[in-house]
């Protein structure tokens, strides 16, 4: 019933070393097979999609974004926003837990997950808190949430400020294997701060965040990491100086992966001197240089994955003077856009850039996501690689219209995503 | 692959700050910041203050150039000297003023920026004043007020204040003549979170001054601040050596909580300006404060009170200022010139 064969379509499957021109059965919500073009022979009894000139990868799996449910649904809900995503190509979310109430027990896991369900478009999986309410204070019920499906642990932006308790936190997470998700961010030194501390936010008279307020902090984490043995995640890094930081990490075999968002590896600080709040985001955009580094850093794998970092707002969150607006992007719908645009626009090849929103998410999250092998679930993403388009505001399927994107012009649109075998959306 | 994703060019997603503030004619239409005008402009401010300075010294001190036009000071942020002298321009221009003081606990009981313009907006005004302690908020509200209105910055948090950087080089015009290639100037203190010191910097640099030097510990100075086309300086006595202009900017009191000074004792000792320290400069230097003036934080009071000081000329050319940028924002400075 479930069955499906897309014919003659360019796949990329950066897991599998797939780029060929294929065919692709799936049945009962499972890849069953993958040939050549022509090889599969078709059954009247079996749904076709002709896929002609486009191009299959695996569904993208966005290892940051905010649904905003439960706690702030007046600027997004999990069915708007799992279908927006659906509609982006966006297979699998993951969700950090600054929820409100925070994902620090199994009962708001298990709420999440049937919300998601309920809707059932993308996939959701979740990362519990790493501190009970993310106080910073107490550790949560990591086994529990483990047990209850969270995939990793994080305190998100919040912070944890006694290194003795950041310490114990690590420990207690690699007594179960757990993974720790950090976004990188020194309190004393970010705080009221909204701009990248440099010639514009001084111009513009923003009060700055230096990118020590990054460094330092991947510099605790580090030690601390390299203490306790536990595995984890660096998200959102947004300079040159906190990458290589990273790299020298990784070259001393420390267990540590990365990410940034898309939008870092293509707006600086440049980006916002008229005041432009729908490019306050946090971390900040930094300089020329270092959003070059961030480009370089995804060519020669020190950045592992590429997020969204989707922060759907309500209108009124950026309506505002800059330093009292919210940050944040509206990002699901520019995500394969932005990274497909890197790779148009520099010696980044398309394989390369697919595995970091495919395979290389899937792995920090240790889903069986992200490729298209036979026996893996369905989650396949069809877009036309050749499509001219232009983001307008209009057509953001978020409920969050927050994004500095509207009138750039991208090649590159998604036609077709299956979920579980399903054709959920098609252009 | 084709090169083809492509960045919209800039007037598609923004301008730069300051493009906001001009009309597709090149006239002034808002005064947000000093940033990004050109001497042409900043001129016209000057030699139309001129022509209402000697207004401001007779018995009647009216004219008729905005009779009939409705003036909203809206200050989000208390002040009383700025939003006096804007009040008397705009009245010795015989416009209608409404004063609005919001506290911004006001707007936070729900009612948006926006909400609050809009409401004041439908009384049919020609003119907000704004202060704000946001960065950008004149821009903000610059960008969302009806066509026919015109913005005047009046202060926005750490960015600009505009009218205050124009009394400024209009006291020093009047002082030392229109050439400012031929002028030094030296701006000391608080640059960190000055609005004042960002607006004199574009100014003196959209009017090619000589040279533009900051002074302050470097807790005080943002990073960067070279960027803004000045020499930097840490040393008072350095710093003021040859000025022919020495500007002492304010002191806020809790600047000692945030560890940025250690006490006033030790900042007046570094930084403060006595007779004994302003020797270093020029024998006819003037020397300017934006007030309020804390006197033995950051000037001694025979300074602020002697020879050199043009502290309380900058106050009375600030109406003459103001009432410059008032008459050419709203397109009537074509008949400043004609008044008796």
């Amino acid at each position: 019933m479930n069955d499906l064969l897309i014919k003659n379509v360019r796949l990329i499957d950066p897991a599998n070393k797939i780029d060929q021109v294929s065919d692709i059965h799936i049945e009962n919500g499972k890849i069953s097979a993958i040939e050549s073009a022509g090889s599969i022979s078709s059954n009247e009894n079996i749904q076709q999609l002709d896929a002609s000139n486009l191009t299959a990868i695996p569904g993208i799996v966005d290892c940051c974004a905010r649904l905003r449910e439960p706690g702030l649904e007046h600027k997004a809900t999990i069915r708007s926003e799992t279908i927006a995503a659906t509609q982006a190509g966006i297979t699998t979310l993951c969700c950090p837990p600054d929820t409100d109430p925070v994902i620090d027990e199994p009962a708001v896991v298990e709420l999440i997950n049937q919300k998601a369900a309920k809707t059932g478009h993308s996939h959701i999986v979740t990362l519990g808190a790493l501190t009970s309410g993310l106080n910073g204070l107490h550790l949560s019920e990591m086994y529990a949430l483990q047990q209850a499906g969270c995939v990793g642990l994080s305190n998100a932006r919040q912070p944890i400020e006694s290194s003795l308790i950041l310490k114990r936190a690590f420990a207690y997470a690699a007594t179960f294997d757990i993974r720790v998700f950090i976004e990188p961010d020194e309190h004393s030194l970010s705080r009221g701060g909204c701009a990248h501390e440099g010639k514009i936010a001084t111009r513009l008279g923003l009060k700055g965040i230096p990118v020590s307020a990054e460094t330092i902090a991947i510099g605790r984490a580090l030690e601390l990491i390299a203490e306790t043995g536990v595995s984890a995640h660096f998200g959102r890094i947004s300079s040159a100086a906190g990458i290589e930081m990273i790299k020298r990490a990784k070259n001393e075999q420390l267990n540590i992966t990365t990410d940034v968002s898309a939008h870092q590896l293509h707006l600086t600080e440049q980006d916002i001197s008229s005041f432009n709040s729908t490019c306050h985001v946090i971390p900040p955009l930094r300089s020329q240089r270092d959003m070059e580094a961030l480009q370089r850093a995804v060519a020669d794998n020190t950045i592992d994955a590429i997020c969204s970092d989707h922060q759907p707002h309500d209108i009124d969150a950026k309506q505002a003077p800059f330093a009292s607006t919210e940050p944040g992007i509206s990002a699901l719908e520019t995500m394969l856009p932005l990274c497909l645009r890197l790779s148009q626009n520099t010696s980044l090849d398309l394989p390369t850039v697919i595995n970091k929103i495919t395979r290389a998410p899937a792995n920090i999250l240790g889903l069986d996501a992200g490729t298209t092998a036979v026996g893996a679930t369905a989650d396949i993403c069809i877009f036309d690689e050749a499509e001219d388009w232009q983001l307008s505001e209009d057509s953001i399927k978020s409920s969050g219209k927050n994004t500095p994107f509207p009138g750039w012009n991208f090649q590159g649109r998604v036609k077709h995503t299956i979920i579980d075998g399903r054709l959920l959306f098609s252009d | 692959m084709v090169n083809k994703a492509t960045k919209p060019t800039d007037d598609l997603i923004g301008h730069d700050a300051w493009n906001i503030q001009l009309d597709k004619n090149g006239h002034l239409k808002h005064f947000l910041t000093t940033e990004g005008l050109g001497t042409d402009i900043l001129t016209q401010i000057l030699d139309t203050a001129e022509s209402f300075a000697d207004i401001n010294e007779k018995s009647v001190k009216k004219v008729p150039l905005l009779r009939g036009k409705t003036i909203v000071n809206l200050f989000f942020e208390a002040s009383t000297r700025t939003r006096t002298t804007f009040e008397l321009a705009a009245k010795r221009l015989s416009a209608d003023v409404l004063n609005i003081n919001i506290s911004t606990s006001a707007t936070s009981k729900g009612e948006t920026l926006l909400d609050t313009l809009q409401n004041i907006q439908a009384m049919h005004c020609d003119m907000f004043v704004v202060r704000h302690c946001d960065s950008g908020a004149a821009h903000y509200i610059a960008n969302h007020v009806a066509p026919n209105i015109s913005v005047i910055n009046a202060g926005d948090g750490s960015h600009a204040h505009p009218t205050q950087a124009m009394l400024d080089m209009f006291t020093i015009r009047r002082k030392k003549g229109a050439n400012f290639g031929n002028l030094r100037v030296a701006i000391v203190g608080d640059i960190l979170h000055s609005r004042v010191a960002r607006s004199q910097i574009h100014a003196f640099n959209n009017l090619n001054t000589g040279e533009v030097r900051v002074i302050a510990p470097k807790t005080l100075l943002p990073v960067d601040i070279e960027n803004m086309g000045v020499n930097v300086f840490h040393d008072l006595n350095a710093g003021i050596k040859d000025a022919d202009v020495v500007i002492m900017l304010r002191l806020q009191k809790e600047r000692m909580q945030g560890a940025l000074l250690p006490s006033e004792q030790e900042y007046f000792n570094l930084y403060g300006l006595t007779e004994e320290k302003l020797k270093a400069a020029k024998s006819d230097v003037i020397v300017m404060h934006p007030g309020p003036i804390n006197r033995g934080v950051e000037i001694d009071s025979t300074v602020a009170d002697g020879k050199h000081s043009v502290i309380l000329d900058q106050v009375s050319y600030g109406i003459a200022v103001r009432m410059a940028v008032m008459t050419i924002t709203l397109g009537r400075e074509k008949q400043a010139g004609d008044n008796e």
